[in-house]
């Protein structure tokens, strides 16, 4: 049986399992990630199966894991490592930067770096301080780095194998609030490119481009759109970077209206990107400005605020109307 | 013979005898006494040494020879590529004057298998392991970022941020004993980098998984104008311990001393004992980079007192002292070192500069679609000039260039 059901999460570990059976060279390096299975259990059962060896628990260093990973690419494995959370990336953020993602260029293409990085990413858990942040425009702005998040089940499993198949370095953000939302998987399927968004609704009046936790919202706020008579077309963008805009330019040349969402915020974030390009290739075809819903300008709030935070339904159909006025 | 304890390998036994040597020194901070392995004393006198001289009873008068060839080559180099920054031909350059024992000395501790990890400055260490001087201009010029394919040499590029490859290092030799390679690989840092964060999580990695890597520091007294006080408050060999591998502490300006402690800790890590710390106690005698000067945070009374260490001399006293070389192979030497700086001078000045689209080449393995947008954007600007007749891109450098085989 090809196709099953799956929480995203149990799509990632069946994904891991499979590119662990597959390769022997690939990794899997965290804390925790070994007996626990990860803090959200994305692991579970990979140290089991495939040993210590293959499956590492390291100590408690951002930096010491992706800089080791850098080494162990180096000498020929395929590392794929875990940040436990989105806002403890940052003591890595220098390894990433300035070496994961210059390695390649320096030695003018003679070595790979064939390291995913894996971050679960986004709010709406009711964590704590540090536990969801959406950081993928502070990547997505280094050349040297790909970002890629997914929305389903079927993207994780299968944009998972790529990312470890590549050769570069892919940062992997988790939409950990979509961890246990179920959806169909076929592990027999031909993955579609890795970089491609994918139109997930069609519709002629405006277009939503979103990817990761903001797909679901999105393809809801559609919906409550259609029982208002409006046409709304829905992208998941699934790649970051690069940014599939020849995917979002087609649609805003039939939709004429852009709506960007995103949970991180809105200012220097990837919505501004977006609408920047989309605003060269498709001026003339804009009956308004591209407009963004995502994050305020401020620490992600405690829990009890971020529903006020996050961009919901009410906060992205308002961005429609206010699209459709022009 | 191997490195019993982290005490046994720091405290130097002489027989009685010989001239206690390396103790009475220049007033140093309390946390950079020096206690060192020292086999030659800086007048050049053989020290023994009942911890490491197995290390080097293999140590031939060629052998010897060869080392100070390599030292006198590399300090010649080194002058060369310091003159090419002065008359504008370099933007920078890193001297390691005075740190030729402490290259030299590791650099001919490794096997063609080990694997090497060093900092800007490892110049010696590249000698040692055949990469063409030249290919390490090419950065400094601005060229490019690393002149050499790390796997021709098994020696990695040039890493600019301090302490960074010391984790690269760390991971490389956790693949090592994965790989169940019975070879070996060695982090080059220096004193600053100690106080880094990164060098602290190689330790702690290398340690846990027992990573048959060397660290090897060299003190050489200053991180920019920050001499070693404001980097520790214990001697820095001492930091092992308190990680689970040993630590010691070696005479930087001492050639044969350099070689014997790394052979120790190389083969402490090959025979699967894991980490171990050298320190090698020396001093830069020059700048930090062309762009510093040492003259407005430290006196010359200190340089001067260390040039008294000079490691080239020390050595030089020795085979004179031996009767090891005669004036035919120092005069040869010298026609050799001039030849040399002729043709690193000459090199330099023919690197040609790279071609503009390499803005975009190797950014990723696999492609990216903004890469190529923005590559056929330029090309297509650049393209507009060349119709006016001023022409695009000015050379052809892959930046991979020259022989491999002019160190060995």
């Amino acid at each position: 049986m090809a196709v099953t059901k799956l929480p995203l999460a149990k799509a990632i570990n069946e994904s891991l399992r499979v590119a662990l059976d597959t390769d022997p060279k690939v990794l899997i390096m965290g804390e925790d990630v070994g007996k626990l299975g990860g803090v959200f259990r994305v692991t579970d059962g990979l140290q089991k199966d495939f040993g210590e060896d293959r499956v590492i628990d390291t100590p408690l260093a951002e930096s010491g894991i992706v800089g080791t990973a850098i080494g162990l690419a180096l000498r020929g494995y395929r590392p794929v490592v875990e940040i436990q959370f989105d806002g403890f990336v940052f003591p890595a953020y220098d390894q990433i930067v300035t070496q994961l993602a210059k390695m390649h260029a320096r030695a003018l293409g003679k070595i790979k770096m064939p390291v995913v990085v894996r971050i679960p990413y986004g709010g709406g858990i009711g964590a704590v301080e540090h536990h969801s942040e959406s950081p993928e425009a502070l990547f997505a702005h280094v050349a040297g780095l790909k970002i890629v998040s997914p929305s389903t089940s079927a993207d994780a499993y299968w944009m998972m194998q790529q990312a470890i198949q590549s050769d570069d370095p892919v940062i992997f953000f988790e939409p950990k609030r979509r961890y246990w939302d179920k959806s169909e998987v076929d592990t027999e399927a031909i993955p579609g490119p890795l970089h491609k968004a994918r139109v997930t609704r069609t519709g002629t009046d405006l277009t939503l481009a979103a990817y990761g936790p903001m797909v679901k919202v999105c393809l809801e706020a559609a919906d409550a759109a259609a029982e208002e008579g409006k046409s709304v077309e829905v992208l998941d963008l699934r790649s970051v970077s690069p940014i599939d805009f020849d995917t979002i330019q087609t649609s805003v040349e039939k939709t004429r209206r852009l709506v960007v969402v995103h949970e991180a915020p809105v200012f220097f974030g990837s919505g501004a990107e977006i609408a920047a390009r989309i605003t060269e290739r498709s001026f003339y075809h804009l009956e308004a400005p591209v407009l963004r819903v995502g994050g305020f300008h401020a620490p992600y709030p405690p829990a009890r605020l971020e529903e006020e935070y996050l961009p919901g339904l009410d906060r992205v159909l308002d961005a429609v109307d206010r699209s459709l006025a022009y | 013979m191997t490195v019993e304890s982290t005490a046994a390998a720091r405290k130097p036994r002489r027989s009685s005898g010989t001239k206690r040597a390396g103790v009475k020194r220049t007033p140093q901070p309390k946390a950079t006494e020096p206690q060192l392995v020292q086999l030659l004393t800086p007048e050049g006198e053989r020290v023994q040494n009942d911890e490491y001289d197995g290390y080097v009873a293999d140590i031939t008068p060629e052998t010897l020879r060869g080392l100070y060839r390599d030292m006198v080559l590399t300090r010649r180099f080194d002058a060369e590529a310091t003159s090419l920054q002065r008359q504008g031909e370099l933007g920078l350059w890193a001297s390691l004057l005075g740190q030729e024992a402490a290259q030299i000395g590791s650099g001919r501790a490794l096997n063609d298998d080990d694997y090497v990890f060093p900092t800007y400055r490892e110049h010696g260490v590249a000698w040692c392991r055949g990469v063409d001087p030249t290919n390490l201009l090419g950065m400094f010029r601005g060229v490019n970022h690393g002149g050499w394919d790390p796997k021709t040499n098994n020696f990695h590029l040039y890493t600019i941020v301090i302490g960074s490859q010391t984790l690269h290092a760390t991971g490389y030799a956790m693949g090592v004993a994965k790989d169940g390679a019975d070879s070996a690989v060695i982090a080059y840092f220096g004193d600053g980098a100690s106080s880094q964060g990164d060098v602290a999580e190689a330790f702690t990695f290398s340690a846990v998984y027992n990573a048959p890597v060397v660290f090897f520091c060299q003190n050489n007294q200053w991180a920019i104008s920050e001499p070693t006080e404001k980097q520790m408050r214990v001697p820095l060999y001492q930091r092992a311990q308190g990680f689970g591998f040993p630590g010691v502490r070696v005479d930087g300006n001492d050639v044969l001393a350099c070689l014997a402690v790394t052979r120790a800790a190389l083969e402490r890590a090959r025979s699967g004992e894991g980490p171990m710390l050298v320190e090698a106690f020396t001093y830069r005698m020059g700048a930090h980079t062309t762009s510093d000067d040492p003259t407005k945070y430290r006196a010359d009374e200190e340089r001067a007192a260390w040039e008294a260490k000079d490691p080239i001399l020390r050595l030089r006293a020795y085979l004179e002292r031996e009767s090891t070389a005669d004036e035919a192979f120092f005069a040869a030497l010298e026609e050799e070192s001039e030849a040399l700086g002729k043709r690193v001078r000459e090199a330099v000045r023919a690197m040609p500069d790279p071609d503009h689209l390499a803005i975009f080449e190797h950014v990723y393995a696999d492609g990216h679609a903004l890469v190529d947008e923005e590559r056929a954007q330029f090309a297509a600007y650049q393209a507009s000039f060349a119709d006016a007749g001023m022409g695009t891109g000015t050379g052809s450098g892959t930046g991979f260039e020259g022989s491999a085989e002019e160190g060995k």
